[in-house]
């Protein structure tokens, strides 16, 4: 602007005037200012948003009459989430009417070496379909969008009749970091059917003899 | 020989595309931003490996502190035209024998964040002004069975917006009798699907993992 000005002035007027100086202004406070300003939105500003994980469970059964749909017990694996990070599982079923010799709990632990490995095991073939799957799109083989991976992956799972059936029970003192640890690993193990039930009182009994608690001291404790 | 003079001036450094540059970034920051809203109690979020965000609206976060407080949060922050709080809000108010004025659902409606104020109590929670004196009545939702206000707070909730989605917050320490407890008042009103809020962690399993 000013030198235009100053262009403007030369023509119309005939004597020369002192070449003006085009006004220089000090920006440094201005600088300083955005600074603090940029400084402020960075921190405050949440810039990665939390992730969710979406659980579905059975709804509950209101009519007395209907009965739980039954599934097969060679497939079934009961995993219960105990106290102090614990985490039991055993196979099969247990009748309510056996409570006098229950089966023994075997322990395992959150890590990948622990329940992974069980799960895995368990659900080799469909891991491994899910796996190869990842595999070929990955590296180009298979050409489709995220979406119909996930449908794909879905559909895999859906299928599968050869995985386990995995029941996931929670002691009273297990915590919710727990949970959501042993349905991510469902997640990343790839098991299709998974669902989250309430403890039996024999189931508690079992967890109880396992981690060595008298029932008085837990039921006191609560 | 005439001596060369140096310049004396100090060097002069133009700053306007600096400027130019900050101004850019700042006014990038300030449309972006969605400010952090202070929790009432401290959470950290368990991790897992889910990579579905959070859905923006549409949603009730429960949110269970490691003491076992519950709180709530109705679709997060300032409500959108629709003005979904103050209506649960009054809803809950006819439902308890409550009248809350106007001024008082417009300040339900500006609460940033989660709410654990029991029903009786909150008319003098919104009275103050101040966030201390404010976070002196979160004491948490009432869930037994003899009081169970969440439940009434989840009925209203559906009945002002069926679209809600419900999002579960809580610490990782937080006991399972809490989440076990919500989650059957969620059954119990036939929600059956719950969006777990969690950090992100990358796990993954390989091929040869499995063919071992």
């Amino acid at each position: 602007m000013a030198e235009i000005i100053q262009e403007e002035s030369a023509k119309a007027g005939g004597h020369k005037r002192p070449k003006k100086r085009v006004p220089h202004i000090d920006m440094t406070p201005m600088v300083d200012l955005m600074c603090l300003l940029i400084i402020f939105f960075m921190l405050t500003t949440a810039f990665s948003k939390a992730k969710v994980m979406e659980i579905i469970l059975p709804e509950k059964i209101q009519d007395p009459n209907q009965e739980a749909p039954k599934i097969s017990a060679s497939r079934t694996l009961n995993i219960i989430l105990g106290p102090d990070n614990k985490l039991y599982w055993y196979p099969g079923t247990v009748k309510e009417e056996d409570f006098k010799n229950l089966p023994p709990l075997f322990e395992t632990n959150y890590s990948p070496t622990g329940v992974r490995q069980l799960l895995l095991e368990r659900n080799r073939t469909l891991a491994r379909k899910i796996a190869e799957f990842n595999q070929e799109v990955v590296s180009g083989k298979i050409r489709i969008s995220q979406d119909s991976v996930q449908k794909s992956i879905s559909q895999l799972k859906k299928i599968d009749d050869t995985g386990p059936i995995v029941l996931i029970k929670a002691y009273k003192d297990a915590n919710y970091g727990n949970f959501v640890d042993i349905l991510d690993e469902m997640n990343i193990c790839g098991i299709a059917r998974y669902t989250f039930m309430k403890i039996a009182w024999y189931e508690v009994k079992m967890v109880e003899t396992a981690a060595g608690i008298t029932p008085t001291a837990s039921t006191s404790a609560k | 020989m005439p001596k060369i003079k140096l310049p004396t001036k100090s060097p002069h450094i133009d700053m306007t595309p600096m400027v130019d540059l900050f101004s850019v970034v700042l006014i990038f920051l300030m449309l972006t931003t969605t400010m952090r809203q202070p929790e009432p109690a401290p959470v950290d979020t368990p991790f897992s490996i889910s990579e579905k965000p959070t859905p923006d609206f549409n949603k009730m976060t429960f949110l269970l502190s490691k003491d076992g407080k519950v709180f709530m949060n109705f679709d997060n922050g300032p409500d959108t035209l629709l003005k979904y709080r103050p209506k649960i809000l009054v809803e809950m108010g006819k439902r308890y024998g409550i009248d809350f004025t106007e001024a008082e659902q417009r300040e339900f409606e500006k609460y940033p964040s989660s709410m654990g104020v029991p029903i009786e109590k909150m008319k003098d929670f919104l009275a103050l002004k101040d966030a201390k004196s404010r976070n002196a009545f979160q004491t948490g939702i009432p869930i037994d069975s003899a009081d169970n206000q969440l439940a009434m707070w989840i009925l209203y909730a559906r009945k002002v917006n069926p679209n809600i989605q419900a999002c579960i917050k809580g610490d990782s320490k937080t006991s399972f009798n809490v989440v076990d407890k919500v989650l059957d008042i969620l059954q119990d009103y036939n929600v059956n699907r719950f969006n777990l809020i969690t950090s992100l962690e990358a796990a993954k399993i390989n091929l040869d993992e499995i063919q071992q």
